[in-house]
């Protein structure tokens, strides 16, 4: 996003990106221009940065390995699209302000807050959500071991802390240690007390694990 | 016909801690229903009841494809929400929602002129719209007017003479006992004779639920004019109120209730709350599905709290540490409504002589509600601490004082235990706050009681479960009952699976579903202890049924076969299991039903605890960590001791986090909650968590044929006077306010050395 974008596509449709901000506030115009990544662009379209919203705009994401499109507004957070219109509900909205994890997806195999990240600054890249890193048939080791060694109780945060503590596992493989275990949840809450089995899993998973995994 | 049976009752092993305590092996004769099965003794052994078993429905919640209410989507889904006053007292004098009714993709608003509203959290309008953008956009686009009036949202604000009164009846907010004081024996001359007497007032918070999942129901009302609400609740059974049929215009017997998986309760989630009458009004209006699930500010509002306590506690003893009274005062609000300040002061010693006030206060703040032990937590906090002051004063040992005053039977043993775990004669410390340097250790100790072996009816229906077998073997178990996340589903099919010999992945456990017989609402910890007995009967009832075909196919006398291990004998080494004998059914299959019978006669009166902990207090900063915790707890007979630990973990964890995070800030002057969010609402994450020492003392106590008790809530009754005085202990003074905060510490140290 910055200044000096090409307002082609905005000025078609009667928009300047100054009476786009006047209208729209600044919480939409934040996120109304972005940066598309979308191949099938129209060609007459010159490459690069393109203005869309404040209303719905397509957007392209590359979810648990396929391409999802979507309309979304470019103030729509990613929670918001993963849980609808995508209906991945394994993500929680519980504090809608990065305080709780319990929305952590990966974003380029890192864990994010999904409900600090705006849909649009996931275009391009590569998101994955507890669904999928694994199903109930063919579960991922980490989610084997929080079943096994009962990390969860009422389970809302779960999908939260099984980003956490897989990407955990897959950073430090058989060699993650406790305190490793215990800081890469520590963006987790939990009400109903797992976090002793959450680390018991987390080690537990890890020693399957291989190195750099 | 009842029948007869003796058995053996009392504590499942432990045998070296067991040694010379009276009444912990008895045996028992109880009078039995004539179809209640054969009760479950001390000594039998079990192929899955009482050993880790992972729960069922742990794949689901762990991949993320457990649906909750939240998780409820539709293609015309509407969602909706609400405006809440800011003010503690005020009358609504206009609303303005003209800018959000022109908004397109606003599908209907309600707003609530002239209601008066006593609580910061009151709703004065509600929006449902097409998506949670628009939604927000129209809710803030909406505008109140209120006349703002004085209304205090703090007890000690609420308590003082002519304050603002919350109900207009009344003269005062201060509720006292209607019967008066309780008062037992004689607590003046008790006290007046006493070689050591020791006073303290102690001050608890207001805490929130802080239910991950706020509340909030999705209705549906279907073409065929019946309805389907998902809820976030605790009671399935009790959902479904009249206000909210009357909102859906539907007779009861049109309207499911399903909770397949609830993202936590803690006993705030019961009955459908004035929101959810608000959803299912929005449902029939639009005539689209509609989901309404609090914000995380409005459910620390008005999602529900544990009422603050103050509690002046003055205890009188000999200097060999008996105690001779209690005399106590206690104040607390519920918010609107009074009660809830801590009552349980005088649980579980023998105090022979006793007075206790105990005051309601009502306070402009959002209702308290049933909050995981309700007075508990915080009357043990008063109670333990009065009594660790008492054993410095007197100069004997702090856990001597309390075997010696406890007459438990399994107390005794859970004492020994958890003393031996925490290393409580080397690490405690003999004067309290010795240690030299600034981060000083300490241990103290708790206790914890409750008391509930189940219940055998849902409010006027006998408590039943539904088993549907077929011809393939396929066993289903169905009742209402919803899992809140302490594994109800599990122990279902480990209880069924034990006694139809087969393993708890075999068996289909069907819940959440009102469609089913109805189900107990999951409070006072009897889930668990109601149901367990009605799976046991259901199974019970299938096996007789399949002994009656295998009698007709072996062409023998029903007499003469016999059950054990899944497996049905017969005469002439003819034998089959469960699924051999559902090969003889029909395609129709077979229903049976397994009742609940009423709770026997129990020789223990209640289900005991004990926790210790021991912390380091840095004296510099007032920051305490809490370096161990062991807790010894009775649930009666374990069904499944993984799942058990883990409410236990969980009982220790909101304890702790009670005893040194947790507070509802309220501003004074304008009666809004100042921290309705998780960054300043704080409670425990995973650093903060020290290793649990969990230590379950199964007890068979005889009060149904499974021996199962309540373990979610007891688990967090001790926890908070054990930290205390593992504070006590380590800087030699006590710190008599929770949460116990670093200021707070740092006061208390101030005040000693003063």
């Amino acid at each position: 996003m910055s200044d000096d974008a090409p307002r082609e596509e905005g000025a078609r449709r009667g928009l300047t990106r100054r009476s786009l901000f006047k209208g729209a506030g600044a919480a939409a115009a934040a996120g109304a221009v972005f940066r598309s990544l979308d191949a099938s662009a129209k060609d007459d379209v010159p490459a690069g940065p393109r203005t869309q919203g404040p209303g719905k705009a397509k957007l392209t994401l590359q979810v648990n390995g396929q391409s999802r499109e979507v309309q979304a507004e470019p103030r729509e957070t990613l929670l918001e699209v993963l849980r609808l219109p995508l209906d991945l509900t394994g993500a929680k909205p519980v504090c809608n302000r990065g305080q709780c994890g319990a929305c952590t997806v990966w974003l380029d195999g890192t864990p994010v807050y999904a409900c600090s990240v705006l849909a649009v600054e996931a275009e391009g890249r590569k998101v994955t959500t507890v669904e999928g890193l694994g199903n109930p048939d063919d579960m991922h080791a980490v989610q084997s071991a929080f079943v096994e060694k009962d990390a969860l109780q009422c389970g809302f945060c779960t999908s939260g802390l099984v980003m956490s503590a897989a990407w955990a596992v897959g950073k430090h493989g058989p060699d993650l240690s406790e305190e490793q275990a215990r800081a890469a949840c520590s963006g987790n809450l939990c009400r109903c007390g797992t976090y002793p089995h959450v680390v018991e899993a987390a080690i537990a998973a890890a020693k399957t694990a291989k190195k750099g995994g | 016909m009842p029948r007869t049976v003796t058995y053996k009752v009392g504590l499942v092993g432990h045998d070296k801690y067991k040694q010379g305590v009276e009444g912990i092996e008895q045996d028992l004769t109880v009078e039995i229903h004539e179809l209640d099965a054969q009760p479950w003794g001390r000594d039998d052994v079990f192929r899955h009841v009482g050993h880790d078993v992972p729960r069922v429905d742990g794949p689901v919640k762990a991949t993320g494809a457990a649906k909750y209410t939240y998780d409820i989507n539709r293609p015309d889904l509407c969602v909706a929400g609400l405006v809440v006053s800011p003010h503690a007292h005020a009358n609504i004098v206009s609303v303005d929602a003209s800018a959000a009714k022109a908004m397109p993709g606003v599908l209907a608003v309600k707003t609530y002129e002239g209601r008066r509203v006593t609580y910061a959290g009151g709703i004065a309008a509600a929006v449902c719209a097409e998506s949670e953008s628009v939604l927000g956009d129209a809710l803030n686009a909406i505008q109140v007017v209120y006349d703002v009036k004085p209304g205090p949202a703090v007890t000690d604000d609420a308590m003082k003479d002519g304050a603002p009164v919350v109900d207009p009846r009344r003269k005062t907010n201060v509720a006292g006992p209607r019967r008066g004081p309780l008062v037992r024996g004689k607590p003046d001359e008790a006290i007046a004779g006493a070689d050591v007497v020791v006073e303290a007032t102690y001050r608890t918070p207001v805490q929130t639920h802080s239910c991950l999942e706020p509340h909030g129901c999705m209705c549906e009302i279907h073409d065929d004019g019946t309805a389907t609400v998902w809820a976030s609740t605790q009671a399935t059974a009790f959902f479904a109120n009249r206000r909210l049929t009357q909102a859906l215009g539907l007779p009861r017997n049109k309207v499911r209730v399903l909770t397949h998986h609830m993202g936590g309760g803690f006993g705030s989630k019961f009955s459908a709350l004035e929101w959810d009458v608000i959803c299912a009004e929005f449902a029939r209006e639009t005539k689209r599905p509609v989901r309404l699930m609090l914000s995380r500010r409005v459910e620390h509002l008005v999602g529900g709290n544990r009422p603050d306590s103050i509690q002046r506690m003055r205890l009188a003893g000999s200097k060999d540490g008996t105690f001779a009274a209690l005399d106590g005062e206690t104040w607390g609000t519920s918010g609107n409504g009074t009660g809830g300040a801590g009552s349980a002061n005088f649980m579980v010693y023998e105090l022979p002589n006793l007075s206790m006030v105990q005051n309601g206060v009502a306070t402009f703040s959002g209702i308290g509600r049933a909050f995981r032990a309700p007075r508990h937590p915080q009357g043990f906090y008063a109670l333990e601490s009065v009594i660790d002051r008492y054993a410095y004063a007197a100069g004997v040992d702090a856990l001597a004082v309390r075997m010696k005053n406890d007459r438990h039977p399994v107390r005794q043993v859970q004492w020994r235990i958890g003393a031996e775990r925490i290393g409580w004669r080397k690490n405690r410390r003999q004067v309290p706050g010795s240690d030299k340097g600034p981060v000083k250790r300490g241990v103290g100790c708790a206790s914890g009681r409750w008391g509930q072996g189940g219940r055998h009816m849902v409010g006027r229906s006998q408590l039943v479960f539904d088993v549907v077998v077929d011809k393939d073997g396929g066993i289903a178990f169905q009742n209402a009952v919803q899992d809140i996340g302490t594994g109800t589903r599990t122990l279902i099919a480990v209880i069924a699976a034990e006694e139809l010999g087969l393993a708890p992945g075999d068996i289909d456990v069907r819940i959440g579903d009102t469609n089913f017989p109805p189900g107990p609402g999951s409070g006072g910890s009897t889930t668990a202890p109601s149901i367990g007995a009605a799976v046991r009967n259901g199974a019970l009832r299938v096996k007789e049924s399949l002994a009656g075909l295998l009698a007709l196919e072996w062409g023998v006398d029903e007499g003469a076969l016999r059950w054990k291990d899944g497996v049905c004998r017969g005469p002439d080494g003819k034998q089959a299991t469960v699924r051999e004998a559902c090969a003889l059914l029909g395609e129709d299959g077979l229903r049976v039903r397994g009742r609940r019978e009423r709770n026997w006669r129990s020789p223990y009166r209640e289900t005991a605890g004990c926790q210790f902990a021991q912390v380091a207090v840095d004296t510099e900063t007032g920051f305490i960590t809490v370096e161990k915790v062991v807790a010894v707890h009775d649930c009666g007979r374990v069904i499944d001791s993984l799942t058990a630990r883990s409410q236990v973990n969980g009982g220790v964890i909101q304890g702790i986090s009670y005893a040194l995070y947790e507070e509802k800030h309220t501003d004074r002057n304008l009666g809004d909650m100042v921290n309705p969010t998780f960054d300043t609402y704080r409670i425990l994450g995973m650093e903060d968590c020290p290793p649990i020492d969990v230590v379950l003392t199964s007890v068979v106590a005889g009060y149904s044929n499974t021996g199962m008790a309540g373990l979610g809530e007891p688990a967090t009754v001790p926890t908070p006077g054990a930290i205390a005085n593992a504070v006590y202990n380590a800087i030699g003074v006590q710190v008599t306010d929770l949460p116990m905060t670093p200021a707070r510490v740092l006061e208390a140290l101030e005040r000693r050395q003063g």
